[in-house]
């Protein structure tokens, strides 16, 4: 009995070795796609934020559809823009890095694990976009319309923890930036968040889809989130709606290949797809806000305009920005996490 | 899963033994052995646990107080004891009547009930979160709400710990010898007399040492209220929660420090009901 | 204690209702609701790619560990029990400690010591990768599922005692023989039991293991992990319950195992 044990076990532990093997498998179980790995094919690691995985659902199958796709297998990992950022920088390895915002793909290039110039080409990194926006229940109950009407009393905001997640950074920017006239008076913006966060703030979901669910799952009255995450959970039927206050935040999305990767080549093909014409109607699509000016024209009716769009770089860009506000121990805003939660 | 217990050879036997053995110890594994099952255990239980108490001592015993001294975590701490406490008081009466009429009562498809205690041991946690929360979360059937809500984690580890003080008690109440009841009932005791002073104080050590293990595993359970708790900073957010966040913002020295606290509690509790349960038991002994 | 039929019905009552609604009613839930579409819809979804990924993965953890925790498991067993040293009460100790600790804590001291800024953080720059990677996984599995051999074959040594090894070491036979013919034979179902344990705990570990593994879909996921992931990353809720529902028949089957495996053990000894 103990020696059947023994080879049933190497029999099993053999099987098992050969199946996971075949790695990276997609879990949708409409294709077939990336079942088997081609002899001498690529395999690309593909490390993202939360939420881009409704899009990289469409652009992966294309881009394996072109020339420079072909044979090419992708492993992707989905979570909290700085939790990924971290687990790159601690030694996951990979080849492709699509974070929420630019400081965490500051934290590799400190590291040396992308080269300097990333974000030096026509794009300046960035493939695509969204806006910040406001999700309701449907027929918006409590009529938020608004940041303000985020401080009616009575009402709980949901949006994630800044310290892991890029989505929250950019939902308390938004509303940081209308109160601060573009910065120019940080006192009444750092007042408003602390407002906002200390009363009316009370889950701390890791990232920004799972905020999504908490709300989902009937916490809270509002949602902060990226437009292309309402867009999202709207075509899936959920029973709610989205609101974009008049002024808000340009949301960019920053794309790099990591200098550290073992299939460069196909790697920077890969990110180039990203930006053509044929990718970028399918980021339009999935309901994030094309870089392609054509494109996005073209998508009007998903992506009307705000009445003022409000960017990084009106504030100073992101290597004034992330210390000001969201240094662990310095930021401003960071302090009234802290102070509300910690 | 039956605890078992290692109790020590008959010392006549273990003198006689003695004297028999031969200078091989004929089923011993040698000083190599000993030498092998020593390291295997440093290297895969002592080392990562010395490795967190040093982590967690970084800045000193007042960097670990100020950790645990924090307001979230703080709070996770008293969450987490809290709603553990509760688990287990409530397994503690339930559990013995559960252990009870295992034992002393006969259905149909009592052996089915029987064998179903030890599910929660063999389930997976992330299973049981989701099962649980597909019965009182967003989607009940019943319309019952309970996720995000310290009665939602009340719920989730009464599940996970409910085999702990059945398992326990069932063993002694079979052991338990009934002449001494119905020497009791003869004498004209009632069923609560004997219950108090026969049944119970046989039982207790027993009990004791099942809500403990019970206790303990609720303090460190994580799968089960994960998703069901809804980790809400300061309401329901447990220890192990905290101490997950803090690893993944890189706070290392205040997730080691809460979960130095942790494994001490455990450690505490156990020891002590250990120790309350072994004096117990020596008294029945002496009792006779 | 000669209890009144109603107060025995209602004890009975208690003892049932509590259970059922506890136990059975959520598991009953979770099968209806996977099979409510019928048997292809829950078939679909358990063989999509990165699940059978996910059960092979988790199948080769398991595959790993318990020849690990047998080989070490027998062997502590012997010291604990036949050894003659002093301290066995702090081996004994640290035997039972996995059991206090919690996963979350077993993932943090992890990577503490093996993470790249941890204690042994400089194995990561020889290439060879403990967190976030299959090691660190094997390690997390093997500290949750140390106590169960070891706690389930050390009675049974008692038992038995050890009359039938020293007849065996005064007719000549060697140690290995006399392991291999004596010893082993007489544990066996205090050791089967032992692994059907091992094997329950490893398929169910969670929280040690989300926080060492990369969580890369089709790579680096358990079920367990899978699960998780289709609930909280995939809004996909029915891939969530089809993939509980493959853990709980595995659970059953394991909870299968251990009844008639105590049976057979109490019969046997």
């Amino acid at each position: 009995m103990r020696k059947q044990a023994i080879s049933s076990a190497f029999a099993a532990a053999a099987l098992a070795v050969g199946l996971a093997a075949c790695g990276g498998a997609s879990d949708s179980t409409s294709d077939a796609g990336d079942a088997a790995a081609a002899d001498g094919g690529v395999k690309l690691g593909l490390v993202a934020y939360a939420v881009p995985k409704p899009g990289f659902d469409q652009l992966i199958p294309a881009f394996q559809k072109t020339d420079a796709g072909k044979g090419v297998t992708f492993s992707q990992s989905y979570g909290a823009s700085g939790d990924q950022s971290r687990k790159v920088e601690a030694g996951l390895e990979t080849d492709v890095v699509n974070f929420s915002v630019e400081p965490d793909v500051t934290r590799l290039v400190k590291a040396g694990l992308v080269d300097e110039d990333w974000n030096q080409d026509a794009n300046k990194g960035l493939a695509f976009g969204s806006v910040v926006t406001i999700v309701v229940r449907k027929g918006n109950p409590k009529g938020i319309k608004d940041w303000d009407d985020l401080l009616k009393s009575g009402v709980e905001v949901v949006t994630p923890n800044p310290f892991s997640s890029g989505s929250a950074k950019w939902n308390l920017l938004a509303p940081y930036a209308d109160k601060s006239n573009g910065g120019q008076d940080a006192k009444a913006g750092v007042a408003f968040i602390d407002q906002l966060v200390s009363d009316h703030v009370k889950v701390q979901p890791k990232s920004g889809r799972e905020a999504t669910e908490t709300f989902l799952q009937g916490a809270g009255d509002a949602l902060l989130t990226y437009e292309n995450e309402a867009l999202f959970i709207e075509r899936q039927g959920e029973d709610v709606e989205h609101v974009t206050p008049p002024v808000t935040f340009k949301i960019e999305n920053p794309v790099a290949v990591l200098s550290t990767s073992k299939h460069p080549e196909q790697a920077k093909a890969f990110k180039d797809y990203l930006y053509s014409p044929e990718g970028q109607e399918l980021w339009a699509k999935a309901g994030f806000r094309p870089v392609d000016e054509a494109v996005l024209a073209k998508y009007k009716a998903d992506f009307p305009d705000p009445e003022k769009l409000w960017t990084i770089t009106d504030l100073g860009g992101w290597g004034e920005v992330d210390p000001a506000l969201f240094d662990p121990d310095n930021g401003s805003i960071a302090k009234i996490y802290n102070a509300a939660t910690s | 899963m039956a605890a078992p217990t290692t109790t020590p050879a008959h010392p006549a036997a273990r003198a006689a033994s003695k004297r028999r053995l031969s200078r091989r110890t004929a089923g011993g594994v040698g000083p190599i052995g000993l030498g092998v099952a020593t390291l295997w255990l440093s290297l895969i239980v002592l080392a990562p646990l010395a490795a967190i108490t040093i982590k967690s001592f970084e800045n000193g015993l007042g960097g670990f107080v100020d950790a645990i001294d924090a307001p979230a975590a703080r709070a996770a701490l008293l969450v987490t004891l809290g709603v553990s406490l509760a688990v287990a008081l409530i397994n503690v009466v339930l559990g013995t009547l559960i252990a009870w009429v295992l034992v002393r009562d006969d259905f149909r498809g009592k052996s089915l009930v029987n064998a179903l205690i030890d599910l929660p041991f063999a389930l997976p946690t992330i299973v049981a979160s989701i099962v649980l929360l597909s019965l009182y979360g967003p989607q009940s059937p019943f319309d019952i709400q309970l996720n995000a809500t310290r009665p939602g984690l009340v719920v989730a580890l009464l599940f996970v710990t409910l085999p702990f003080v059945v398992r326990s008690v069932q063993p002694v109440l079979i052991e338990l010898d009934r002449e001494v009841e119905q020497a009791a009932a003869s004498l004209g005791a009632s069923n609560l007399t004997i219950f108090r002073k026969i049944v119970l104080p046989t039982l207790a050590p027993a009990v004791l040492g099942g809500a403990g293990l019970a206790f303990t595993r609720a303090i460190g359970e994580y799968g089960s209220v994960v998703l069901i708790g809804g980790g809400i900073p300061k309401e329901t957010e447990v220890a192990s929660q905290y101490i997950q966040k803090q690893i993944e913002i890189d706070r290392f020295v205040n997730a080691a420090a809460v979960s130095v606290t942790l494994l001490l509690i455990a450690f505490v509790v156990l020891f002590t009901l250990r120790t309350l349960g072994g004096r117990a038991a020596r008294r029945e002994e002496h009792a006779g | 204690m000669i209890l009144t039929r109603r107060t025995t019905l209602s004890l009975r009552v208690v003892a049932l209702t509590y259970l059922g609604i506890l136990v059975a009613l959520p598991i009953v839930l979770i099968f209806f609701r996977t099979f409510e579409d019928g048997f292809g819809a829950f078939w679909d979804q358990i063989t999509t790619p990165a699940a059978i990924s996910a059960l092979s993965l988790s199948l080769l953890i398991v595959a790993i560990v318990v020849p690990i925790n047998v080989v070490f498991g027998i062997v502590t067993a012997l010291a604990l029990v036949r050894g003659r040293f002093r301290g066995r009460g702090v081996v004994q100790a640290i035997v039972d400690l996995p059991f206090a600790v919690s996963p979350i804590v077993v993932g943090a001291s992890l990577i503490l010591l093996w993470g790249s800024g941890g204690y042994f953080g400089f194995l990561e720059s020889t290439g060879f990768k403990v967190i976030f990677a299959l090691p660190g996984m094997i390690l997390a599995t093997i500290f949750v599922t140390l106590p169960f051999v070891v706690r389930e074959v050390e009675p049974v040594l008692h038992e038995i005692g050890e009359e039938q090894e020293q007849a065996a070491a005064t007719l000549g036979a060697s140690r290995w023989q006399t392991f291999w013919r004596v010893t082993l034979p007489a544990i066996r179902w205090g050791l089967t039991y032992g692994v059907v344990l091992t094997v329950a705990r490893s398929l169910g570990e969670f929280g040690a293991v989300i926080m060492v593994s990369a969580g890369i879909s089709g790579e680096s996921q358990t079920l367990t992990l899978l699960v998780h992931s289709r609930y909280i990353d995939d809004h996909n809720t029915f891939g969530a319950y089809s993939a509980s529902t493959l853990l709980m028949v595995l659970a059953l089957i394991t909870l299968l195992a251990m009844t008639v495996l105590d049976q057979k053990r109490t019969k046997d000894v």
